[in-house]
């Protein structure tokens, strides 16, 4: 049964990839005031992120097709019992879709007010929203043959809350970073300054998490069956020490790539941890959903391998290529003087 | 009321709002890539104040578009967990392959074009505009393969419970799935053929920048009468597969209610599904109807008797829904062939009522698109997959009255914001006409446009 592994990995790999490329995106818009001080400030920062955060979301499009076509049964169950959850979070990702585009179309104060209050919050709920459901996935959902016995409230669990707390810092210090490299002068020295001020707070959360996942999941027992693999949670702890070195000596831009990989090294590390898990049931393990016991058909398996091996590298390849043309940092003068710009 | 019901209700007014953005975007990708392909040729500024006022209303356009698409796919998992899991094995796989394959082109690219004026060529920005339209276009051809699945399933086994894929390229080459792309597509052209005819008819009304908008309105109108044609050449050949596929529903859009052969077609007729007849028809064209289904005059069609009333789709809406739209459709092609005849002459101005019919056509297409879709899937009931899951059978057991009671009302007052500021917005820079500042995109690359030449047309 390789294709289910190959899609299980692939499963990982889309959903860390997203959230390496939405969390900077998700990062910025939570720091929106923050780090925007004036009007200009946040123009700049919607600029940075611009044009790319819709190719960004495409990922969590392809995330949860992906989840669709290969392991529909988790698909239908996952988003079914946390229905209202989800609802939050398609809501809030709608109104930050809308406010980047509509913020900037009417030249009025309170217009742009309302728009940024929009952007904070379809930003920091996504963030918080996600947390709080990989948490409780880690975790595994109470699900049994009767269906499944939770409840909104209590997706708001310690656990969960202290993971959406872990992705709320993630993207924080992820968001900062990015917006020190593609700005200059005065925001450019804010954010990384923001970055600098919120990495302690990003490193107790990330032990807290590291320690209480002992306790609430078993995400460990498959490090503990194959030592080898602590080698991916341990490259995480490293990267997310080296953000700080590097920040600390005002290399910008290493200090982003190191935050890069520790978003996918921290998404690497739960996703190892479930194999081979989709989402573990918390009642009874007879009832979780693996990606044996859910997967689609070899064949479609193998259909959308193919899929996936072809246009998923042509998909990175055009987009490093638009990020290149997109590279040099953003200023104000060129975005007040752009009658074009957001 | 019922899961189910608000289930239903849910969806339907969530893919009807999505549905408002989507042909837009559909004809308007094509027009705006169009100009800038002129401009590019030309040279001429006029094309490039085009491509800057119709890409300006394409993007306010696009992003609802992008925004309530995803809606749809949550949705599938959050109401219908029961369909997921029963078609999941190959349902799921068009709408994977339609985000890998050409969502994220669309996405990225759009980024590219939106702000990379000053940062590639002319003819990479060129490029850029294709790739959206072509990757939009494209887009809609996978999802319509998988809508066209759930109305004529084919490429698959039923195997341990549910629907598992066995012949993917059946899949892909299902007539039904080609046809409705085919016939959406051109329906969607035509959205933005009459968007940018009216639009510009409400200048040329008042007498606003003339050379301009009589330029734009020529393009639109060429396109808009090629695109008419094709909704009703490819519409017919559709209703062929429909009738031959789904004869329940063909029999509900025509409301025939007894099997008969040489059926012919009542110009005038009210249906009445209680007494199971039709209580009025008048002006009946001979063997209509069987020359439409099979292209045949005595062909048989089967009536909706023919068929238990619980396996009857409604046939008041898909009736009606079916008329109204092909008459539409068949206004819309005396108006795009008038659109051109008159555009290619140099009055077309002092044409008052034929500009201020078409200021007041904007929203026809957007009803016939409306109309089709409630033929398609209301006409489709009480299946969601034809034949194979009943509607009723598909719907989440894990979620509440109260649940989906709350969504809804949720769903009404997002969109109905976002519906009015995207209205507004359309409305404000529709009616702002073309900016002649072209300063931030010639710049500094461009020099050799020199400033008097931007002004000429004011």
């Amino acid at each position: 049964m390789e294709f289910q592994i190959i899609w299980f990995v692939l499963w990982g790999v889309l959903w860390a990839v997203y959230f390496m490329l939405d969390g900077f995106v998700l990062g910025t818009g939570m720091l929106h005031y923050l780090l925007g001080k004036s009007d200009g400030d946040r123009r700049v920062l919607i600029n940075t992120i611009g044009p790319v955060w819709d190719g960004n979301e495409v990922w969590l499009i392809t995330a949860g097709g992906a989840t669709f076509a290969a392991f529909p049964t988790t698909y239908a169950l996952m988003f079914s019992y946390l229905y209202t959850a989800l609802l939050l979070l398609l809501f809030a990702l709608i109104i930050r879709g809308v406010s980047y585009e509509f913020r900037g179309k009417v030249d009025n104060a309170g217009w742009r007010k309302v728009w940024d209050g929009a952007i904070l919050l379809g930003n920091f709920l996504p963030a918080l929203l996600f947390g709080v459901a990989f948490g409780n996935i880690f975790a595994g959902l109470p699900m049994d043959a009767g269906g499944y016995h939770g409840s909104l409230l209590q997706l708001l669990n310690p656990y969960g809350l202290l993971t959406g707390l872990l992705f709320v810092a993630l993207f924080a210090v992820h968001g900062s970073l990015y917006a020190a490299v593609k700005t200059r002068g005065e925001l450019s020295k804010r954010s990384a300054a923001m970055a600098k001020k919120l990495w302690p707070a990003l490193l107790v959360v990330a032990v807290a998490f590291l320690g209480y996942t002992q306790f609430a999941t078993r995400l460990y027992d498959n490090y503990l069956s194959q030592p080898a693999l602590l080698a991916v949670p341990l490259l995480a702890v490293a990267s997310l020490l080296g953000i700080r070195v590097f920040a600390g000596r005002g290399k910008l831009l290493p200090a982003f790539a190191a935050s890069c990989l520790t978003i996918l090294l921290v998404v690497g590390t739960g996703v190892i941890g479930l194999f081979p898990n989709l989402i573990p049931s918390s009642l009874d393990p007879a009832y979780s959903l693996t990606i044996f016991n859910s997967s689609s058909s070899p064949y479609t398996l193998k259909i959308m391998t193919v899929v996936a091996f072809i246009f998923v590298p042509i998909v990175i390849a055009y987009k490093i290529w638009v990020y290149r043309i997109f590279r040099a940092p953003v200023s104000e003068a060129e975005v007040l003087g752009d009658r074009q710009a957001y | 009321m019922d899961v189910l019901t608000l289930s239903r209700l849910q969806f339907a007014l969530t893919s009807a709002f999505h549905f408002i953005f989507v042909p837009l975007t559909l004809g308007l990708s094509i027009l705006t890539a169009y100009m800038e392909t002129r401009y590019v040729r030309s040279g001429d500024e006029t094309y490039l104040k085009m491509v800057k006022f119709w890409g300006k209303l394409f993007l306010i356009n696009f992003a609802l578009g992008v925004v309530t698409g995803i809606t749809l796919e949550f949705q599938f998992g959050m109401n219908w967990a029961e369909y997921s899991k029963y078609v999941g094995d190959i349902f799921g796989a068009p709408l994977a392959i339609e985000a890998t394959v050409a969502f994220f082109l669309e996405s990225v690219f759009i980024g590219l074009w939106i702000f990379g004026w000053n940062r590639v060529s002319k003819r990479v920005h060129l490029l850029a505009i294709w790739i959206v339209a072509i990757a939009t276009n494209l887009s809609a051809l996978w999802i319509l393969l998988a809508n066209g699945w759930m109305q004529h399933p084919v490429g698959y086994v039923l195997r341990n419970g549910r629907a598992e894929m066995v012949d993917f390229m059946a899949m892909v080459t299902n007539p039904y799935g080609l046809l409705k792309f085919g016939h959406q597509l051109v329906s969607g052209y035509t959205v933005g053929a009459f968007f940018v005819m009216g639009v510009s008819a409400w200048h040329l009304l008042r007498n606003n920048r003339p050379d301009f908008f009589r330029r734009s309105f020529r393009i639109a109108a060429v396109f808009g009468l090629v695109s008419t044609l094709l909704v009703a050449v490819i519409g017919d050949f559709h209703a062929v597969e429909v009738a031959k596929t789904q004869p329940a529903k063909f029999a509900a859009m025509e409301s025939i209610w007894e099997t008969r052969k040489g059926v012919g077609l009542n110009l005038l007729l009210i249906p009445d599904p209680i007494r199971e007849c039709n209580s009025f028809e008048q002006l009946c064209i001979p063997n209509a109807v069987s020359l439409l289904a099979f292209h045949t005059p005595d062909a048989e069609i089967k009536g909706l008797k023919e068929f238990p009333p619980e396996l009857r789709p409604p046939v008041q809406p898909v009736f009606w829904s079916f008329r109204l739209m092909v008459g539409l459709g068949t206004f819309f092609i005396i108006a795009a062939l008038l659109a051109v005849i008159i555009s290619r002459r140099d009055d077309l101005e002092r044409n008052r009522l034929f500009l201020r019919i078409l200021v007041w056509s904007i929203p026809l297409p957007y009803i016939a698109n409306q109309l089709g879709w409630i033929v398609a899937e209301v006409g489709r009931q009480p299946w969601i997959v034809y034949g194979v899951l009943k509607t009723s059978d598909a719907v989440s057991k894990s979620i509440t009255t109260g649940q989906v009671l709350g969504s809804l009302i949720g769903f009404v007052l997002l969109y109905a914001v976002l519906g009015a500021v995207d209205i507004y917005l359309l409305a404000k820079f529709a009616r702002k006409g073309p900016d002649d500042d072209l300063s931030a995109i010639i710049k500094p690359t461009f020099q050799h446009i020199k400033a008097q030449d931007l002004g000429q047309e004011a």
